[in-house]
């Protein structure tokens, strides 16, 4: 967990007391709605259908119980009782007033959490894979060059007015848990010929309403030139992005109509009267940087794997949550532990207060005071004894929170839609209900195995319906509800699109069909195939005939 | 219009002759990039100052190579939300080594002045009935800055480590 220091608290706190300013000017019509909506975006608040969103930060993901503990606060205090975890690894409150934003800055800033360009058309929340720092196949600690990216954007002078809004993500593991390829820019840590850790940068990738897999501007970069380097990509996208039209004035875009090489020419010039400039990285400061994380202490333990199968042999149900949503950890004696908010029935993300205090106090007795926000919009507990894996799943089934359903069918990935968002066309919440409740036969989760579905309410894609195994996504026909599935996504580091299957599907319909493309998988893979595998050697043929033209419909017409 | 320049309400010694069919024989003026191309030679031979006042979209890259004989370039926000000036006015401050004024011209307003100011800006033609009390209530914001600039203030990262 990053600490601030004395520089990083006076910043957050002058930020929070210039808002409060700008709140008041806006309140005693100083401001006009038009000069406002910037500056509030940029502190993450939203008109949303019924009242103001405040969407809150959690840097790469990672939060202490204090920090969920006061999310609880804020929701009980200025809210519903609830929030949202989303996809960007925030946290919205939903019913939120203008008058006592400030106040809500003011007592986040206390914890060390801000809304600071959590929207906007600026660098938004830096996004990393959740398991960070404890995976076993992680090269490196990305969070040290999230937190470097992270100072250097915040309140930067030069892309405060960006012409759309920016997202960088950063991935230390070849497995990609962040959907590098997705973003902005998207930075994946690898070695060079030499053996020297560094980053292959890549641009362009987005979702939205024209989707696109990022390219390779730059094979290895070294740690030092990460922020030059970033600069000249945000540089060139500010002079040269597009303004005309808010629909192409994403990176993507402009990336994708010059072509890669040329903006890789355009950057590299910049880069080259910048790179050794003040913004090097000293590596006093990656020393610093790493010293404020204080790793846990860990204990020194040993794997017990006998001791766990043991109880997995007596106790079915906890061995298919052991199996579904417990990951290893890079320490011996330790796990890392999945929290599905994703029970049968539950909006994806959505928590309570009273859950928040709960979860804040698990996380003190049994993963030394850190939770993990994740992209699929559940949490993650990374610091688990084994020893105590037993007593932690008895306890988080008492909170519901043990679904044993990370990565499969019924763990929805799901965007607010109509149910608060001004510019859906249609609910995609009750979808997500709707097929989490169809399927709750854990055995058949487990048969079924990795399977992604994700539901967007429009084709802004908030819900990453472009990249699930199985996308959702909302369309409106004539004034009625429709939903549009794609099939073959995937945000992983071999990231694709999904092709569309068909014509779109009343809400109703849309469970039945799921469940037939999954019974069409099971019936063609083969050993060991996950979904996207079969799909990939299969190819969609087989799943449209078995959705738009079952064989007994066609017998019996 | 109010000019703010150095802290002080000033007067405008340069006339906006932008968009003109004739530029005035002497005083300092300010032209538009279509009247410096067209007129370079005769604006250069000028013993008063002259500016090119830019557009959004043009670039300084335009006039990189005459920048020796401009004592001004008036950076244009068409609007308050167009943030392509802030690039140019630090290209023009870091690749090119521009000395001269660098006036914000356009929709300009207390809540950009800071980021205007730290990209190497230091003229402002301010959208204002009380420039300066907006300029003091801008600079009042801030004394910890995360990033270099064009201003010359010390980062957080280069103050952490001066002593190193
Ligand atoms: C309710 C308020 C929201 C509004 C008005 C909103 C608006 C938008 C819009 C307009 C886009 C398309 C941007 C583009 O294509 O340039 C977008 C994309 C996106 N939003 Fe939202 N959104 C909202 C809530 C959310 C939530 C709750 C999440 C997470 C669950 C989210 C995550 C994303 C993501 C991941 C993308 C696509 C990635 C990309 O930027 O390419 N948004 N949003
Ligand atoms: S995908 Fe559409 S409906 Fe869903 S949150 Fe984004 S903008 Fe709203």
């Amino acid at each position: 967990m990053y600490r601030y220091d004395e520089f990083d608290h006076k910043l957050v706190a002058e930020r929070a007391r210039q808002f409060r300013r700008q709140v008041k000017r806006r309140l005693s019509g100083e401001l006009t709605e038009d000069q406002f909506k910037p500056l509030r975006l940029m502190n993450g608040l939203y008109m949303q259908l019924h009242a103001y969103m405040l969407r809150v930060n959690v840097p790469y993901g990672s939060l202490s119980s204090r920090q969920l503990r006061k999310f609880a606060h804020i929701a009980r205090t200025y809210d519903r009782d609830f929030g949202h975890f989303t996809t960007r690894q925030n946290i919205q409150f939903n019913w939120i007033k203008l008058e006592e934003v400030p106040d809500i800055l003011e007592e986040l800033a206390e914890v060390e959490v801000t809304a600071i360009q959590s929207s906007g058309n600026c660098v938004r929340n830096i996004t990393s894979d959740h398991y960070a720092g404890r995976a076993r196949d992680e090269l490196a600690d990305p969070r040290v060059y999230c937190e470097l990216l992270r100072q250097y954007t915040i309140l930067n002078p030069e892309f405060s007015y960006l012409p759309r809004k920016f997202k960088i993500a950063l991935t230390g593991s070849p497995r990609d848990r962040a959907a590098v390829a997705l973003h902005d820019i998207g930075l994946r840590m690898h070695r060079n010929e030499a053996g020297e850790i560094g980053f292959e940068v890549l641009v362009g990738g987005g979702q939205g309403r024209t989707p696109f897999i990022a390219h390779t501007i730059r094979e290895w970069l070294a740690p030092e030139h990460l922020l030059s380097y970033v600069e000249s990509i945000l540089r060139v996208y500010n002079m040269y992005g597009r303004r005309d039209n808010m629909h192409k004035a994403r990176i993507k875009i402009i990336v994708n109509q010059m072509g890669i090489d040329r903006y890789r020419e355009l950057v590299e010039a910049d880069w080259e009267q910048i790179r050794d400039s003040v913004l090097k990285v000293p590596q006093a400061e990656v020393d610093r940087i790493n010293a404020y994380f204080a790793p846990p202490e860990y204990e020194c333990l040993a794997d017990i794997p006998d001791e766990l199968n043991d109880v997995r042999a007596r106790i079915p149900e906890f061995d298919q949550w052991m199996a579904a949503n417990v990951a290893e950890h890079r320490i011996p004696g330790y796990s890392i532990v999945n929290l599905s908010l994703k029970a049968p029935g539950m909006p994806p993300g959505d928590m309570t207060a009273d859950t928040m205090d709960a979860v804040a106090d698990l996380a003190d007795r049994y993963s030394l005071d850190e939770i993990r926000v994740n992209h699929r919009q559940n949490l993650s507990f990374v610091d688990v004894r084994q020893r105590d894996l037993f007593t932690l799943w008895k306890e988080l089934k008492l909170h519901d929170l043990a679904t044993p359903n990370i990565q499969s069918v019924s763990d929805i990935i799901c965007c607010p839609g109509l149910d608060y968002c001004n510019l859906a066309n249609s609910r995609s919440i009750p979808v997500a209900q709707d097929l989490s409740r169809h399927f709750v036969d854990v055995d058949h989760l487990a048969l079924v195995g990795d399977f992604t579905i994700n539901i967007s309410g429009c084709m802004n894609a908030c819900g990453h319906h472009h990249v699930g195994n199985v996308g959702i996504l909302g369309v409106n026909k004539r004034g009625k509800e429709f939903f549009q599935l794609t099939l073959g996504g995937s945000s992983d580091e071999n990231a694709a699109l999904g092709d569309r299957l068909g014509r779109a599907l009343p809400q109703d319909e849309v469970p039945a069909a799921v469940e037939t493309i999954v019974d069409t998988y099971l019936a063609m893979r083969l050993d060991g195939e996950r979904f996207l595998d079969t799909y990939r050697r299969v190819g969609i043929e087989p799943f449209k005939q078995a959705v738009y033209s079952p064989v007994q419909t066609r017998a019996v017409a | 219009m109010a000019l703010v320049k150095n802290n002080a309400m000033i007067d405008d010694p340069f006339v906006d002759v932008t968009g003109q069919e004739t530029i005035p024989a002497d005083g300092p003026v300010i032209v538009d990039l279509h009247q410096w191309q067209s007129h370079r030679e005769q604006l250069t031979q000028r013993t008063d100052p002259v500016g090119v006042r830019l557009r959004s979209d043009q670039p300084p890259e335009l006039i990189a190579g005459d920048l020796e004989s401009l004592a001004l370039v008036a950076l244009e926000f068409p609007v308050f939300r167009d943030g392509r000036a802030y690039s140019y006015a630090r290209l023009l401050r870091g690749q090119y080594r521009f000395d001269g004024e660098i006036r914000a011209v356009g929709d300009v307003l207390l809540e950009q002045l800071h980021f205007m100011e730290r990209t190497g800006f230091d003229a402002f033609e301010l959208q204002s009935d009380d420039p300066l009390g907006d300029l003091q209530v801008a600079s009042a914001d801030f004394d910890v800055w995360y990033q270099p600039a064009a201003d010359g203030r010390l980062s957080a990262m280069q103050l952490r480590h001066q002593s190193d």
